[in-house]
């Protein structure tokens, strides 16, 4: 116990002597917290859309006004020509065309049925998808007033109508940042915890400090333990910050209970700092160490559940992410604080991380070999 | 006579490469032993291997009546050990490296306050103490890092080319560290290829190749090859040696 | 020149012998195209709901009979009660739940109206609303088979066309995104580490010292980079071609030269670093948080930049990557040529003479 509290001793004052590093260590992350939701925003409004208009007639007139006040589209061009359109996606400054056929308030006075063509910028799968699918909602919705207008109220009244009756749970103002803040945070701390820890004990090796460690009678559990101590309240200073400025910046208070966000995040630093050490033990240089942790992380970071739902990957795909220590902290960081999670709701998620910090270090320990 | 070191065959092999080949020795305790060889004869892989820092390939040895194989843990509680390359921490002041050396070999609070009072004293690092260690001019981190090593007051220290790169004021200082260690009991294995520190020491071993081809006081070896210094054995040894860097 | 051409050989032999950084370096590029080629989907699928079905009649039977054949969504067994939502939303386990009410195909047979609840999960609010949206266009094609003889007057029929990318596959967006992406952290990251290294260990010194220019010096470093990264846009585009079915449908020539460009421009970056700081750590941190962050998040391959606020728009125009990922777009998926793009290549180009200009002059300073 006497040598762990001089590795610790240690430890501390070499983070603490490098004060540059320290820095980027707390400052970073804050700042990267206050940039980065405001950049990673899925929140699809301000649609690029040209209209295309060879009617203009009264209609064409009003389902242009209805879609731009819709809120979630902004007209950058209207043309005649389907031709000037095109321009417009090529050149990135639209979307979505909207192209209104000739003669299109006639025909659907007339003959009860007209079309009319969408075109969308496809490169962008969500813009496209989201995009599409309000243009269509807000189509059908034109579609509803004109009935509405048209036909004898009574003849309308005889549909069958299914009321929907939706609700938006735990974000009712649908704020993508809500979504967005916990997830960048968790990652966040996990490239801290990733990184500094791979580094630091190839650092030793690459410095010829580690022999002087190796040949003492040090136990190596201890020596890992003394490593991973550090790195874990480093970890916790950079959760806290981060909460603190998802608070004051965001708005952003835990809906759950504190302690249970705080175990958690313990139990994930465990298992990912015990990740960064268990790199760290199989290179040579710091440049490999973190060469090779940048290629997990970013697996991790993507395959995380971050931007993209891990239920909508196919089965290989969501088997791996099961032993991605990230995707768990992740989720269960959106769960207690936007849902409110209680310490039995994330249960098995926590056992399953601590599972991971447990083997990652026992791990770490057995590879870390005094004697080659 | 009581040997705190004994080798018999001990051999290390780096796949196809025998960088240590079947090597028998003792070690007299109290003495200074000299381990000289060119540079690539294998000196560090023997050190290493009795130090606990690297697996031998067969043979047996014991340090301080512990196996190599088995009780490395209990060797190293036994030794001290000082790397050819600078191996305290550049970071950390001159004070808190024998702080953290100390406090890792279990050394108490007090006794750690008291040797490096006397550690800085004799070292005249006084002024220093506070300093980081990265600012200090070589000799004076050499000189160091052999305190250090016999903070513990270990049994046997090893030193591998201890004195590499520094002035000849200094490396005399550095001997007369080496002789106050030996007085107070502790055995001394030290690797250089200095020939006349090979001539501070008690009883020398010359490595060629991978193997030990002489082993005797510097005198008896001197009359031996019949000339009249060092220099002369090993270049009669060396000659012949087909490994060098 | 020989000497140069040793100094390069020297470097390669660093990196050909750290085969473990080699092995990632080369497949990185792969598992990059891997995952964003078949495992991401910005498609919402086989989300997990639950439906509390309190009426059990023709009618519910019928649309969750829809809900469960549709590919968006699985249904998990269903429940009894609304505590059991509550549990599961907060546990994770669900997306949305859909509460029909009893008598629910009474109330629509005899009233012709009848109400369906809908609890979506929005914390993730994309998700949600798209969600909702299916379940609704679900239900509305119901009404319509059950109401078959009821022609419906005055239709109007969006025909929606996708353009460059009809199957709405990721790969499009994101292979040019990969490349910059796979170059930034090649070029940045080692050149800035392996120079710093050399400061780091002293070595830098022995090679100032030599009679040899030490712009050349930093140049050799270079080189090897630029050669590994030159590999790395065959291999990303070769498995865009065959792996992806994606092709290049502008000029390969222009495009390789352009990567070119990109690559300087990442080099004199990774150049500029290594001139500013002083260990291996410092030099990560910076190459890593401060410039691998930004490449993903201002390059616009994926997060739309124009979704940013208007200082973060301005700047993303700082961000080389951007200007890569825009000329690596407009010629693989667009196929458009050099006059389309001169604006962005003119643009690369400065930011790389900027960068390389401020880090020679600082590495002068250094040296006097």
């Amino acid at each position: 116990m006497r040598t762990i509290r001089f590795l610790l001793e240690k430890e501390f004052r070499q983070i603490f002597r490098n004060k540059a590093i320290l820095l980027m260590i707390m400052v970073m992350p804050v700042m990267q917290l206050i940039v980065l939701p405001l950049a990673a925003n899925y929140e699809v409004k301000n649609i690029n859309l040209s209209v295309v208009d060879h009617d203009h007639s009264s209609y064409s007139q009003k389902l242009i006004s209805k879609v731009t006040a819709s809120g979630y589209f902004k007209l950058t061009g209207y043309n005649g020509l389907f031709k000037e359109g095109m321009k417009l996606i090529e050149t990135d400054k639209a979307d979505l065309i909207l192209e209104i056929p000739r003669g299109f308030e006639r025909n659907l006075v007339r003959e009860g049925h007209q079309q009319l063509f969408i075109a969308v910028n496809a490169i962008n799968g969500v813009k496209a998808n989201l995009g599409g699918a309000y243009l269509g909602t807000i189509i059908r919705d034109f579609n509803n007033d004109i009935r509405l207008q048209l036909l004898p109220p009574l003849k309308f009244d005889g549909a069958t109508v299914i009321e929907i009756n939706s609700s938006n749970l735990f974000n009712p103002l649908m704020k993508y940042k809500f979504f967005m803040v916990p997830g960048i945070l968790a990652i966040l701390v996990t490239m801290i915890g990733g990184f500094l820890s791979a580094l630091n004990i190839v650092k030793e090796k690459e410095f010829g400090t580690i022999e002087q460690i190796n040949v003492s009678p040090i136990r190596k559990h201890h020596f890992i333990l003394g490593k991973l101590i550090p790195f874990w309240v480093l970890g916790n200073v950079v959760f806290t910050l981060g909460l603190l400025v998802s608070w004051l910046v965001y708005g952003i208070v835990p809906l759950g209970n504190l302690v249970v966000l705080y175990l958690f995040a313990s139990v994930f630093l465990l298992a990912i700092l015990g990740f960064g050490l268990l790199v760290s033990t199989y290179c040579d240089t710091q440049q490999q160490a973190m060469f090779i942790m940048f290629f997990f992380m970013m697996i991790f970071i993507l395959m995380g559940g971050l931007f993209t739902s891990i239920d909508s990957m196919p089965e290989w795909a969501k088997i791996v992410s099961r032993f991605n220590p990230v995707s768990y902290l992740i989720e269960v960081m959106r769960m207690v604080i936007l849902k409110g999670s209680s310490l039995r709701d994330i249960l098995p998620q926590l056992s399953t991380v601590g599972l991971f910090a447990l083997v990652l270090n026992a791990w770490a320990i057995w590879n870390y070999k005094k004697r080659n | 006579m009581e040997y705190v070191i004994k080798t018999d065959k001990l051999t290390k092999r780096f796949g196809d490469f025998v960088a240590t080949n079947e090597i028998t020795f003792e070690v007299e305790k109290g003495e200074i032993f000299g381990f000289l060889g060119a540079n690539g004869a294998g000196k560090t892989t023997a050190m290493r291997m009795l130090c606990g820092l690297s697996m031998p390939s067969s043979g047996t040895a014991t340090v301080a009546g512990f196996d190599v194989y088995k009780q490395t843990e209990e060797i190293k509680r036994n030794i001290g050990y000082m790397s050819q390359r600078f191996s305290l921490y550049e970071d950390l002041t001159v004070q808190e490296n024998i702080r953290f050396f100390g406090g890792i070999y279990g050394l108490s609070n007090q006794e750690i306050k008291t040797k490096s009072e006397d550690l800085l004293e004799q070292l005249g690092l006084k002024n220093e103490a506070k300093k980081l260690v990265a600012s200090l001019p070589l000799g004076w981190k050499q000189k160091l890092s052999f305190s250090v090593a016999v903070l513990h007051q270990p049994k046997i220290v090893f030193l591998d080319e201890p004195t590499g790169g520094v002035d000849p004021v200094t490396r005399r200082q550095f001997w007369d560290l080496i002789y106050e260690a030996s007085a107070k009991g502790i055995t001394v294995f030290v690797t250089t290829h200095y020939m006349d520190e090979a001539e501070y020491c008690n009883r020398i071993s010359i490595m060629v190749d991978g193997k030990i081809e002489a082993l005797d006081t510097p005198a008896n070896l001197k009359s031996q090859f019949k000339v009249n210094s060092m220099d002369e054995v090993f270049f009669e040894l060396a000659r012949g040696a087909k490994r060098s860097d | 020149m020989e000497q140069f051409i040793n100094f390069v050989k020297k470097e390669f032999a660093h990196v050909w012998r750290d085969k473990k950084t080699l092995l990632i370096l080369f497949g990185m590029p792969v598992i990059q195209i891997l995952i964003f080629g078949f495992a991401l989907t910005n498609e919402v699928k086989n989300s997990e709901i639950i439906v509390l079905d309190q009426a059990k009649d023709q009618a519910s039977q019928q649309i969750i009979g829809r809900i469960a054949a549709s590919r968006y969504f699985h249904i998990q067994s269903s429940v009894m009660n609304k505590e059991k939502i509550e549990e599961a939303f907060k546990q994770g386990k669900i997306k949305m739940a859909i509460v029909f009410p009893a008598g629910f195909n009474e109330t629509l047979l005899h009233q012709g109206k009848a109400q369906i609840q809908i609890l979506a999960d929005a914390s993730d609010p994309n998700t949600a609303s798209m969600l909702t949206n299916y379940v609704s266009s679900i239900i509305q094609d119901y009404l319509n088979s059950i109401d078959k003889t009821a022609v419906i007057p005055y239709s109007i029929v969006p025909e929606v066309r996708m353009l460059y990318n009809p199957q709405l596959k990721g790969a499009p967006n994101f292979v040019p995104g990969v490349m910059a992406l796979v170059l930034m952290l090649v070029c940045v990251m080692m050149t800035a580490i392996s120079i710093v290294k050399e400061k780091e260990t002293g070595t830098m010194e022995v090679l100032l010292v030599s009679p040899f220019s030490p712009l050349l010096v930093i140049l050799s470093k270079a080189v090897p980079y630029l050669i590994l990264s030159l590999i790395n846009v065959a291999s990303i585009l070769l498995l865009s071609i065959y792996v992806l079915d994606l092709p290049v449908n502008g000029s390969i020539v222009l495009l390789f030269a352009e990567s070119t460009l990109f690559i300087i421009t990442c080099l004199s970056l990774g150049i500029f670093i290594s001139v500013k700081t002083d260990s291996q750590q410092m030099a990560m941190l910076i190459s890593l948080m401060g410039m691998f962050l930004p490449t993903v998040l201002f390059s616009g391959f994926m997060f739309p930049i124009e979704n940013m606020p208007y200082p973060l728009q301005l700047i993303s125009n700082l961000v080389p990557a951007k200007w890569f990922y825009i000329i690596v777009k407009s010629i693989m998926i667009k196929g458009v040529g050099f006059s389309a793009i001169w604006k962005e290549t003119l643009i690369l180009g400065s930011i790389t003479v900027v960068l390389l200009a401020v880090s020679l002059k600082s590495f002068k300073i250094r040296l006097a």
